[in-house]
């Protein structure tokens, strides 16, 4: 498939998992803790949409990417706040999140800008180059010259595995994402273990979220993400929540992304290439081949009183 | 080693009271064991010394020194070293995470130092004799592995007082041994050792002073070299309040429920049930007596059909239901009042009449069309109020506003007046005052008169003494010999409810 | 009547009237008066018979969606690939609609109809299954089909077979027979109105008045109850999301003869998913879905009208919504409140009652 060799396909397809691949590691983080985290989405539009207005506002596309970290991790303490100490549905309150954050990007956009859309001289992230990477064939393009945030994504998955997997908050925090009964008895804090997992899935998904609006371009436009954090979602679960294979599931989700865009035009149907994330989920999920197991307290609410 | 004691403490939880005025002393280098029936207040005790729980009045020592109650992190720092009957242990994780969890030794650069973690533990293992792999989840261990590895957390985290909450439930014989062995050795190196059972053969071979608590207070304490297993089965189960039901002379017909070998697989929670074998005749009443934990639950809900048999038969009326569905056995004839009137019995949310045909509505009378005939369950319910004396009168009340008794009242009109050929009933008068108790007997008793045939399974001695034609005890999950209610005694049923005249060996997984 | 039923009342209005509260924080804080907002949005959703047609157009889907998935949400099972299943309903409606010949409308519309609604349960029929027999989340199953759906029906429209040679990817107008007409003149609100009520009507049926819906009931408050009852519960499970599969489809299929007559891009306005706040809002109960619906659909509708006559932002709306599944989800904020008295706070300070202390 003469498709396969063309290197734009493989530019594309990490371009596509990079805010995926932070989505799903954000993720990660949260419902380890035992937090259901639908509301990816809605944190990685905000940040989309800060990014840019602490960006321009700044003149620096650092600020702009802390601006945009700080609304996502806003979000998270709401969702934290909502899901936790008021025990509300996880589910319904990511969603409630999401369209939150759709309403007030879309509205402050209007407010804010008008109907022109953002600065033009909105600064965005900078790109690296690796010149020398450009020789390898295929994908020596996708290598060799991207966003900062793609190369960063590479510490930061080696990171959040060693956080998850070597670190005694790492530890603690499976602990109460598996059974925060158990943690409890053990001594630990459950609502703040639980409360680093959502805050740094914000944190995560501001980056991703960052990402789209002045990793590459440098303006926001509505609905950017476009269900973005949802397949972010979808890769955490195929992935089996660990971050390894999160992070492949993105880069899976990215390709099927990649592929569909590179076949427009083609002849072959696009769009068919693009269920095929969700149904390789829904299979995963349903054990058909193989099986993936949440933390087995995942979404359940907690009540820290006594149990009988 | 710090010495533990409890002063005083007491707990509600509403009007209950678990804990009354309690007060131990656990003086270092001894065994001591804690006596009672489940429901006695012994969990409950534990799990505020643990800090689980926080009492309403009275203080933990360790040292002399009070402990901030409510508290597990505390009290694991002040050195109480719980090891719970239900394994606090997280499957997914290995063993010596499970066990580092909350303690994690570091390594410099401040990640988990596993190899310190395996080490130590491996020296614990090698210090008490608790031989375990460090490195397999625990997913994959037996029951007997996943209880060193709780003992193990124990002695991890610095515990100088061990607790164990009936620690031989799970396990086989020879690892109950094995236990008792390790158990000696720990008081042999100094450590107060407290062990909660309700088994007297076990309380007596391991322990120097036994505490016997009946609900929620202490009523005896002495050096176990002086007890004897009679006495201490009395203050167990305690004199009788005679219950002034009378019991006419059953008229007994033929066999209506026949339990032949019937086997319940073990699972990782519960051990095997069974064999048992058991015939109850029409207008008798068979009580099943035992501590909760025996087999109670699985044998119940195994002749309802909610869980299935591994081997054996049921015979309703001569007929194998084994196999058969619930709703075909309730069909056949087969009622059901269940332990736990609020889980398995109702819906709390649906109003009374809903509730009275909650297992019915398939068949004639309710069933109408597509749909069910609302008048005639409205007016079935009407006549169950008021046959019942349900209060408040109203059938449109929701059941969650029922009190404890009139939800129980409902159950059992549900299940009585269906007219059932058998009828299984399990705790039927938990939670209820004096004045219902004498109700629901004297309904059991009139559906006996009728003609049906009653399993009982309480565990309540008194109410299977006052209401059995025969009874048989349940001890792990085999059934002892029925007896004749002319010759069985309380103090003869309490010494089997604790585990004597049951042959050794016989116990799950043998 | 008892306290209960009251208060099952009155919650919701009261959540919806906080959300009202915050987002006018918010409209204050952007230089936007609530009450020019508020008042563009009910007359934009009620004003005149146009915007009012519009409303009612916008509520046919949510209000049977929303319906099925009431009676889905009593079950305990939470699918939210309403949309997926909106959209599958859609296309098998737009096949039956584009290739019959035509036939006597009524019949046309009833296979129509029948098809949309088929392939709506059908297509929820995977993830039934995999909850009952495999214990697979439906939350996650039902997303993933719908994305897969939504992408499928973009295939379709663009490239597929259902779709009409040209640039505008769109399918084959629908045959006449097989199209709705309006009904009231200068809106689009067509017969599908009736259609619609119908459905709501016999979703009440269903979980109010036959044995399946007191099973489903059951299941839902109390699965071990219902087990004890001799019930199935994964019939129970698998049929509780087919039959908010069939609503969906169903309203996939009213969507297509009712307002749009064709296949295309963007057909669905997120019904699926609102139609879940719907459904919550109402406390799955299908007889509240009407008001639920209408609220929604009013506010859906009249921030269009409002973004037109009065310039300000549609976003607006799903601002509000956002805020009124956010309350309806954390409602304990309301339990919460009560026990920590903030409204008597507020008032002024209190002397403590003596002797009074609170166990903690």
């Amino acid at each position: 498939m003469g498709i396969l060799g063309n290197p734009e396909l493989w530019v594309l397809t990490v371009a596509m998992s990079v805010p995926i691949a932070y989505g799903a590691l954000g993720g990660m983080f949260s419902e380890r803790g035992g937090t259901v985290n639908i509301a990816i989405e809605g944190m990685m539009l905000t940040s989309a949409f800060f990014a840019v207005v602490f960006a321009h506002a700044g003149h620096s596309p650092w600020l702009g990417l802390l601006g945009g970290i700080a609304s996502a991790v806003l979000m998270a303490v709401l969702l934290y706040w909502a899901a936790v100490p008021l025990a509300a549905d996880h589910v319904v309150v990511g969603m409630a999140v999401d369209l939150l954050a759709l309403g007030l990007t879309g509205y402050l956009l209007v407010t804010m800008y008008g109907y022109n859309g953002t600065p033009v001289s909105t600064p965005s992230l900078p790109t690296w180059h690796f010149p020398w990477l450009s020789g390898i064939p295929v994908i020596g393009p996708a290598l060799a010259e991207q966003s900062v945030l793609t190369y960063l994504l590479v510490p930061v998955l080696l990171i959040s595995w060693y956080a998850l997997f070597r670190t005694p908050w790492g530890l603690r925090l499976r602990s109460v994402g598996e059974n925060p009964h158990i943690a409890r008895s053990a001594g630990l804090s459950v609502r703040g273990l639980k409360l680093s997992g959502v805050l740094i899935s914000g944190v995560l998904a501001g980056v991703a979220g960052a990402y789209l609006s002045i990793g590459v371009l440098n303006s926001f436009t509505a609905d950017m993400s476009n269900g973005r954090g949802y397949i972010a979602l979808a890769a955490l679960i195929f992935g089996n929540w660990r971050p390894g294979g999160a992070t492949l599931a993105a880069l899976i989700f990215g390709f099927a992304t990649a592929l569909s865009i590179q076949l427009q035009g083609t002849g072959i149907p696009d769009n068919l290439v693009l269920t095929l994330p969700y149904l390789l989920t829904v299979v995963a999920v349903g054990g058909i081949i193989g099986r993936t197991t949440p933390p087995a307290a995942d979404g359940l609410p907690y009540r820290e009183e006594e149990e009988f | 080693m710090p010495q533990l004691k409890v002063e005083h403490i007491t707990k509600r939880f509403g009007s209950l009271v678990a804990n009354d005025d309690i007060t131990l002393d656990v003086p270092g280098g001894k065994v001591l064991a804690i006596l009672g029936e489940n429901g006695a207040g012994k969990s409950t005790l534990m799990k505020v010394i643990a800090g689980l729980l926080t009492p309403d009045a009275g203080q933990v020592l360790v040292d002399g020194q009070p402990i901030a109650r409510g508290r597990p992190d505390v009290a694991i720092r002040a050195g109480i070293g719980m090891i719970h009957q239900h394994f606090m242990l997280i499957p997914r994780l290995s063993v010596w995470e499970n066990i580092i969890l909350g303690h994690e030794p570091r390594t410099r650069l401040g990640a988990v130092n596993h190899a310190a973690a395996v080490r130590t533990i491996r020296e614990l293992s090698r210090r008490y004799g608790l031989e375990v792999d460090p490195e397999a989840p625990v997913s994959s261990l037996t029951v007997g592995e996943r209880q060193r590895v709780e003992i193990l957390k124990a002695f991890y985290r610095g515990a100088q007082v061990l607790i164990l909450d009936e620690p031989t439930a799970l396990l086989t014989p020879q690892e109950t041994q094995e236990l008792f062995l390790s158990i000696k050795h720990f008081a042999q190196d100094g450590f107060p050792v407290v062990f909660i059972s309700h088994k007297l053969d076990e309380v007596l071979e391991v322990s120097d002073r036994v505490v016997v608590i009946r609900q929620g207070r202490v009523t005896g304490d002495m050096p176990t070299a002086e007890a004897t297993p009679a006495q201490l089965a009395e203050l167990m189960v305690g004199r009788a309040v005679v219950l002034r039901v009378e019991r006419d002379e059953a008229v007994k017909g033929d066999v209506a429920l026949e339990l032949e070998d019937l086997e319940v697989a073990a699972t990782r929670h519960r051990p095997q049930v069974g064999p048992i074998s058991l015939s109850v005749r029409r207008g008798e009443i068979l009580g099943i007596a035992g501590v909760d934990g025996n087999g109670q639950l699985e044998l119940a809900e195994a002749l309802v059909g909610l869980i299935p048999t591994h081997r054996g038969r049921i015979r309703l009326g001569g007929r194998e239901i084994q196999r058969v569905p619930v709703r075909r056995r309730t069909a056949l004839g087969l009622g059901y009042v269940p332990a736990d009137r609020q889980v398995d019995g109702l819906v709390l949310d649906f109003p009374l009449w809903k509730n009275f045909i909650l297992r019915d509505y398939a068949h004639p009378p309710y069933r109408r069309g597509a749909g069910i005939d609302r008048a005639a369950a409205r007016s079935a319910a009407r006549q169950a109020v008021d046959a019942f004396d349900i209060r408040p009168g109203s059938i449109d009340v929701l059941a969650r506003q029922l009190s404890g008794g009139n939800q129980q009242k409902l159950v059992l009109a549900r299940e009585i007046l269906r007219g059932p050929e058998v009828l299984v009933v399990a705790q039927p008068t938990r939670g209820l005052d004096v004045g219902a108790v004498e109700f629901v007997h004297r309904r059991l008793l009139d559906l006996r008169r009728e003609g049906a045939a009653i399993l009982l399974i309480s565990l309540e001695l008194d109410e299977v003494l006052a209401l059995s034609d025969a009874i048989a005890v349940l001890f792990r999950g085999r059934l002892s010999e029925p007896i004749p209610a002319a010759a069985a005694t309380r103090d003869g049923i309490g010494l089997m409810m604790a585990g004597q005249g049951f042959p050794t060996g016989e116990a799950a997984g043998a | 009547m008892s306290h209960s039923r009251v208060e099952g009342f009155v919650r919701p209005i009261v959540l919806v009237l906080l959300a009202f509260l915050v987002s006018s924080l918010i409209m204050v804080a952007t230089h936007y008066s609530p009450i020019l907002v508020f008042s563009s949005l009910i007359s934009g959703a009620f004003g005149n018979l146009p915007n009012f047609g519009s409303t009612l157009v916008d509520f046919i889907p949510l209000a049977v969606i929303g319906a099925g998935l009431a009676l889905c949400f009593q079950a305990g099972l939470f699918n939210i690939g309403a949309e997926g299943q909106f959209w599958m309903g859609a296309f098998a409606a737009s096949i039956v609609a584009v290739r019959f010949a035509a036939m006597p409308i009524v019949l046309h519309i009833a296979l129509t109809l029948l098809a949309g609604t088929l392939v709506g349960a059908v297509y929820a029929l995977l993830p039934g299954l995999l909850k009952a027999y495999r214990g697979a989340h439906e939350v996650i199953t039902t997303m993933m089909m719908s994305y897969a759906a939504i992408e499928f029906g973009h295939y379709l429209v663009e490239s597929g077979p259902l779709s009409m040679p040209g640039a505008i990817p769109q399918g084959y107008p629908f045959v006449a027979s097989a199209s709705l007409q309006p009904v009231i003149a200068t809106t689009q609100l067509s017969a599908a109105i009736f259609i619609g009520l119908g459905a709501i009507v016999a979703a009440a049926w269903l979980l109010y008045r036959t044995r399946l819906g007191l099973g489903i009931q059951i299941l839902g408050k109390n699965p071990k109850a219902a087990r004890v009852s001799g019930l199935s519960v994964p019939v129970l499970t698998v049929l509780g999301l087919v039959i908010s599969g069939a609503f969906a489809g169903l309203a996939g299929g009213l969507q297509m003869v009712g307002v749009t007559h064709q296949l295309f891009d963007g057909f669905s306005d997120q019904f699926g998913f609102t139609a879940i706040v719907v459904a919550l809002l109402a406390r799955n109960n299908p007889w509240a879905v009407i008001p639920s619906g209408l609220l929604f659909a009013a506010l859906d509708s009249g921030a269009q009208a409002m973004q037109m006559s009065a310039g300000i932002p549609v976003e607006l709306s799903f601002v509000i919504q956002g805020l009124i599944v956010f309350f309806v989800a954390a409602d304990r904020l309301l339990d919460v409140a009560r026990r920590k008295n903030w409204l008597a706070r507020l008032r002024g300070p209190r002397v403590p009652a003596p002797g009074v202390k609170e166990v903690g």
